[in-house]
C-alpha cells in the first residue's frame, strides 16, 4: 500500500507523459505480483466492485467533524477524498500498512459492518496522501492523468509487444492480470480468449474537419446516418451472449428484450435505439431505457430496446476486422438473415453521387430528432481499434444556439476546483427568466479565469455551495438538441449545451424567451 | 461606548475614528498604520505612515524613499499617542511573526482594547520577532487558512522535501515559487538551517529584498542573480528562486530541465498546484493554519473576534460552536497570500468574497 501511495503520487504531480511511464514501468519491475496487477486495475479503470461507498466515508467523517465545517471544506477543496484525507484525525497509533493485494483482500472479504471498523483503523495510521489513495482505491476514482489507452501503452513497451495485442486480450482479462504480467514477462504464451464473452475495441470516427469539404468519390466512401443513441456491442459465442456500452461495461441485464431475440454467434457493433414498429424513437426516450438498471415489462413494452447494427467484428467465430469494409457489410447481412427480428435493423446506406447531394442529406439529416448527423466511412477500412486516421468521419448536425442570461454557478471538481465554473442559464418567460439548463465546458481556460472572477465579483446570494448571481451576463448556449420535458419547470430539456461564445457586450434583456426555444423543438413524426 | 462605535471597516480599510487614520488602507489616505510590508496591506502615496522602522525599509525599497510625504518609526512595545490630548487613543506595535517588521497594532481607546492582528502566524521563523499574545477586548484576525482541512507541516520538513528532490533529479533546475518578500528569505534560510550550502539563484525580483534582509542582519549565504548566469546549463541540478508568477512564463524556458515547485500554504490542495502545473508542491505558510488560528485566539481570550480576510465562514461558525462572539468585517483587496504577484488563481480572489 505505501508503494502504491508513493507511486500515485509521483504520477499526479508529474505531468510529462514520457516520466510518467518511466515511472510506471520502473514501479512494475520492481512489485511482484499480484500487487503491481491490481496497481493497473486501479490505475486502468478495471476494479469491478467499490469497497466502500462515498456515503460511508462521509459517515465515518461526520462522526469526527462538525457537519458545517465538512460542508465547507468541501465546498472549497472540491473533492470528497482530499477532504477527508486532510480532516481526518491523526492517530498517535502505528501500524504497518499491508501489502495493496492484502489490502484489497480484506476489504473484499469484509461485511459492511467490517468495512467501516478497517476504514477508520487504516485512516486513522495512514498519511493525507495514504489516505487519499486509499480512498480513491475504494471509491474507484482513481485519477491521475494516465488513461486507459496510455496504461495499456505502458503495458506493452514493458512486455516489448504491440499496443493492439494488450487491446484485443484487454476485455478478457481480470485483474490482477498475473497471466498477461507472466507473457509479458516471456514465462508463458500469450493468453486464449477465442470463446471468451468479452468486450472487443472498438474502431472510432474523427469529427469531419470544418471548412475541409470532402472530396467525394461515391466508389470510396459509404454514408450512414449518425444514430442518437448509445454505442453498444453484441457479442455472441457458444458461451454465451452479452450487450457491451461504448466503455465495455456489461449492460446486458438492462436490455433482455434486445437480447432474447438473437441468438446468431458473432460480434457486432451498432447503435441502441428505441425501436417501435419500425419507428426510432428520441435520445430522450432511450434516457428512460438507460436509466433502469432492471426494466419492468411495461417499460419494455412501451419502449423496446432496437439494435441498429452496422458493422462485423467477428462472424460465427471467425474474426473479420482485417476485410474491407464492403465485404464487412455484406457478412453483416447474412448474418441479419438469420436473425429475423423487426427490432434489429440494418444502418442503411445512403446514395450521395455529388458533393451537393450529400450536403443535401446532411442538411435533412439534421433537421431529423432521431439522428445526430452523418457517417462517412471508406469502403475499404479495415476495423481498427481506437482512432485511426482518415478512415472513418462522423459530420455532426449543426448545433441549435440561444442566447441566454448566467443565472447560478457552482464550483468545479479536480482540476477546476475552487473556480466556479459550472453555469446553470435561463431565458425569458415575460420578466422573469426559466432555468433551462446547464454548461460546464466551451470555454477556454482564459474565459474560465474571467467568469470565475465575474462570479466572484457579482454574486448576490448563496444557496449552499450554489452562487446566485446578478442576471446580466448573457451566453449563446450550443446543444445538439432540445425536447419538450416534464421534468424541468421551464418544460424543455436541452441535449449536450455548452458555451459557444460569452457575450460579454449583450445586454440581458435582449437574450432569447422561452418561445424562442420552443420553436426549435423539432416535431417528431 | 462599543468597539465598533470608534473602529470601522469602510471602503478602503479599517479606519479609527477618534484618531482620523486607517489601518492597512488600500487607497492614499491621510494618516495610516501599516501592519507589514506586503503589497496589498502597504501602499504607496499615503500623507503620514507609521509602521516599524523594517517596514518603512520596506515600503522605501518598493515604492522609492519618497512613498509617503511624513513617516514616523514606531518600535514593538513602545506606546504612542493618537487623536486628541484630552480624548486619546493610545496605539502599540506587537510583532507579528509573519514577515520581517511584521506588527500587531493593539489600539486603546476609552479603556477598551483592541488589537488589530494583521496578517500573523505562530511557526517558529527566524527571519522576524515570533508573535506575540496580547490580552485584548476585542481581537482582529485574518482567516486566510481558517477550514480545518489546513495544517502546515513545519518548514524543515518541506525544504527537506526539496533536498530530496536534488538528490533524486540532480540533472533538474529545481525553479522554486515563493512570494519574494518573507517567504523567500525564510526558505533561504531553511535552507541553510538544513545544511545546504551551495549559492541559492534568484530571479531579479527577489534581490533587493533579501539584500534588505541581509542589511537587517540575516545571514542569507551566497544568493546569485540569474540573469548574471552567462550558461544557463550550469544551473542544472541547483536551486532557483522565483516569484510564482515567473514559474510559466517565458523567463524560466532559459533554464535547464526544469522541476518546478512552489512554496505556499495553498500547496496543500492537489488542484491548486495541479493548476500551476507544479510537480514539488511545499507546503510552506507565514499565515495561520486553522489549529493555530484557534489556539491563538483561545490565548487572547477576546471578549470578541472580529474576522477581515479569507475563510471567515467556516471561523464564525467554529468560534459560535465555542461560544465566542464574532463576527465578519468583510474587507476588501487583502489577498491573503499572494504578495505582489496578483495570482488570482492562487489567492482564492481575494477577501472580498
Amino acid at each position: 500500500m505505501k508503494s502504491f501511495s508513493e507511486l500515485l503520487q509521483q504520477l499526479y504531480f508529474t505531468s510529462s507523459n514520457n516520466e510518467k511511464s518511466c515511472l510506471l514501468r520502473d514501479y512494475l519491475a520492481r512489485t511482484p505480483d499480484p500487487d503491481r496487477g491490481w496497481t493497473i486495475a486501479a490505475l486502468a479503470g478495471t476494479l469491478t466492485f467499490d469497497f466502500f461507498k462515498r456515503q460511508a466515508i462521509k459517515t465515518l467523517m461526520l462522526e469526527r467533524v462538525d457537519a458545517d465545517l465538512f460542508a465547507m471544506s468541501y465546498d472549497y477543496v472540491g473533492e470528497m477524498s482530499e477532504t477527508v484525507a486532510h480532516l481526518w484525525p491523526d492517530s498517535s497509533e502505528t501500524l504497518e500498512l499491508p501489502s495493496l493485494s492484502a489490502l484489497i483482500e480484506q476489504f473484499q472479504q469484509a461485511n459492511r459492518e467490517q468495512v467501516k471498523e478497517l476504514l477508520v483503523k487504516y485512516l486513522s495510521v495512514m498519511t493525507p496522501e495514504q489516505r487519499w489513495s486509499l480512498l480513491k482505491l475504494g471509491t474507484r476514482g482513481l485519477r491521475v492523468g494516465l488513461s486507459t489507452r496510455s496504461v495499456k501503452r505502458i503495458l506493452a513497451d514493458y512486455g516489448n509487444v504491440e499496443v493492439s495485442e494488450i487491446e484485443t486480450l484487454w476485455h478478457a482479462l481480470a485483474p490482477p492480470y498475473t497471466e498477461l504480467f507472466d507473457w509479458l514477462e516471456g514465462r508463458s504464451e500469450k493468453p486464449d480468449i477465442r470463446d471468451a464473452v468479452t468486450y472487443h475495441p472498438v474502431m472510432l470516427a474523427h469529427p469531419l474537419p470544418e471548412n475541409n469539404p470532402m472530396p467525394l468519390a461515391k466508389e470510396e466512401w459509404q454514408v450512414e446516418y449518425k444514430y442518437d443513441g448509445i454505442r453498444v456491442q453484441l457479442v455472441i459465442t457458444e458461451k454465451g451472449k452479452a450487450l457491451f456500452s461504448r466503455t465495455g461495461d456489461d449492460i446486458s441485464a438492462a436490455f433482455p428484450d434486445l437480447l432474447a431475440k438473437i441468438d446468431e454467434p458473432g460480434v457486432i457493433d451498432g447503435e441502441l435505439l428505441i425501436i417501435n414498429n419500425g419507428t426510432i424513437d428520441t435520445f430522450n426516450a432511450l434516457q428512460q431505457r438507460l436509466n433502469r438498471k432492471k426494466p419492468g415489462k411495461k417499460l419494455m413494452k412501451e419502449l423496446p430496446a432496437g439494435f441498429m447494427v452496422y458493422d462485423i467484428l467477428v462472424n460465427g467465430d471467425c474474426p473479420v476486422t482485417a476485410l474491407p469494409l464492403s465485404e464487412r457489410r455484406q457478412l453483416l447481412a447474412n448474418w441479419l438473415d438469420k436473425v429475423r427480428s423487426d427490432t434489429v435493423i440494418m444502418s442503411p446506406v445512403i446514395n450521395a453521387n455529388t458533393l451537393v447531394e450529400l450536403h443535401a442529406i446532411y442538411t435533412e439529416a439534421s433537421a431529423d430528432p432521431g439522428v445526430e448527423g452523418l457517417m462517412l466511412k471508406r469502403q475499404d477500412s479495415a476495423y481498427q481499434p481506437g482512432r485511426p486516421a482518415g478512415q472513418w468521419y462522423k459530420w455532426k448536425r449543426q448545433a441549435k444556439h440561444l442566447d441566454a442570461v448566467i443565472m447560478y454557478a457552482q464550483r468545479g471538481h479536480g482540476k477546476r476546483s475552487s473556480f466556479y465554473s459550472d453555469f446553470t442559464f435561463g431565458v425569458w418567460q415575460g420578466d422573469k427568466l426559466l432555468p433551462i439548463g446547464k454548461a460546464y465546458s466551451g470555454f477556454t481556460d482564459e474565459e474560465l479565469k474571467k467568469l470565475d472572477n465575474w462570479v466572484r465579483r457579482n454574486g448576490i446570494g448563496r444557496f449552499g455551495p450554489v452562487r446566485e448571481v446578478k442576471k446580466e451576463l448573457v451566453v449563446e448556449v450550443a446543444f445538439d438538441a432540445i425536447h419538450p420535458s416534464k421534468r424541468h419547470k421551464s418544460g424543455v430539456a436541452l441535449r449536450f449545451p455548452r458555451f459557444h461564445r460569452i457575450r460579454w457586450d449583450k445586454p440581458a434583456s435582449e437574450a432569447d424567451t422561452l418561445d424562442n426555444a420552443l420553436s426549435l423543438i423539432v416535431s417528431h413524426t | 461606548m462599543q468597539a465598533e462605535d470608534w473602529l470601522q471597516p469602510r471602503e478602503h480599510g479599517l479606519y479609527c475614528l477618534p484618531a482620523d487614520c486607517y489601518i492597512d488602507p488600500t487607497t492614499p489616505v491621510q494618516c495610516a498604520l501599516i501592519t507589514h510590508g506586503h503589497a496589498d496591506h502597504a501602499i504607496g502615496g499615503h500623507k503620514q505612515v507609521i509602521a516599524t522602522s523594517p517596514t518603512l525599509a520596506i515600503m522605501r525599497t518598493r515604492y522609492g524613499d519618497d512613498m509617503a510625504a511624513q513617516t514616523q518609526t514606531l518600535d514593538y512595545d513602545q506606546p504612542y499617542q493618537l487623536g486628541f490630548d484630552d480624548d486619546p487613543v493610545t496605539c502599540t506595535f506587537f510583532p507579528a511573526g509573519h514577515i520581517l517588521g511584521s506588527a500587531q497594532i493593539l489600539l486603546e481607546y476609552r479603556g477598551k482594547r483592541v488589537v488589530v492582528s494583521g496578517d500573523y502566524k505562530r511557526q517558529s521563523d527566524p527571519t522576524c520577532q515570533p508573535f506575540s499574545p496580547v490580552p485584548c477586548d476585542v481581537f482582529i484576525t485574518e482567516a486566510t487558512f481558517a477550514l480545518p482541512v489546513f495544517k502546515h507541516p513545519p518548514i524543515a520538513e518541506e525544504c527537506q522535501k526539496l533536498l530530496q528532490s536534488l538528490q533524486l533529479f540532480e540533472d533538474r533546475c529545481h525553479l522554486v515559487g515563493v512570494y519574494a518578500l518573507g517567504k523567500c528569505q525564510r526558505i533561504i534560510l531553511a535552507l541553510r538551517e538544513l545544511g545546504y550550502a551551495k549559492p541559492i539563484y534568484l530571479h531579479g525580483a527577489q534581490l533587493k529584498l533579501c539584500e534588505l534582509y541581509r542589511n537587517h542582519g540575516l545571514d542569507l549565504g551566497e544568493l546569485t542573480d540569474v540573469s548574471a548566469v552567462t550558461h544557463k546549463a550550469s544551473l542544472a541540478g541547483e536551486i532557483v528562486l522565483a516569484p510564482p508568477s515567473a514559474l510559466n512564463s517565458r523567463w524560466s524556458r532559459s533554464l535547464p530541465k526544469v522541476r518546478k515547485a512552489m512554496a505556499s500554504g495553498w500547496m496543500q490542495i492537489r488542484a491548486r498546484a495541479h493548476q500551476r502545473q507544479v510537480e514539488l508542491p511545499l507546503v510552506v505558510s507565514d499565515h495561520c493554519d486553522w489549529q493555530a488560528l484557534l489556539e491563538t485566539i483561545a490565548e487572547v481570550n477576546a471578549d470578541e473576534v472580529w474576522v477581515t480576510h479569507g475563510r471567515e465562514d467556516a471561523l464564525l461558525h467554529q468560534l459560535k460552536l465555542s461560544g465566542i462572539k464574532a463576527r465578519a468585517l468583510s474587507l476588501v483587496g487583502y489577498d491573503g497570500e499572494s504578495d505582489d504577484t496578483s495570482d488570482e488563481e492562487i489567492t482564492e480572489g481575494a477577501g472580498g468574497l
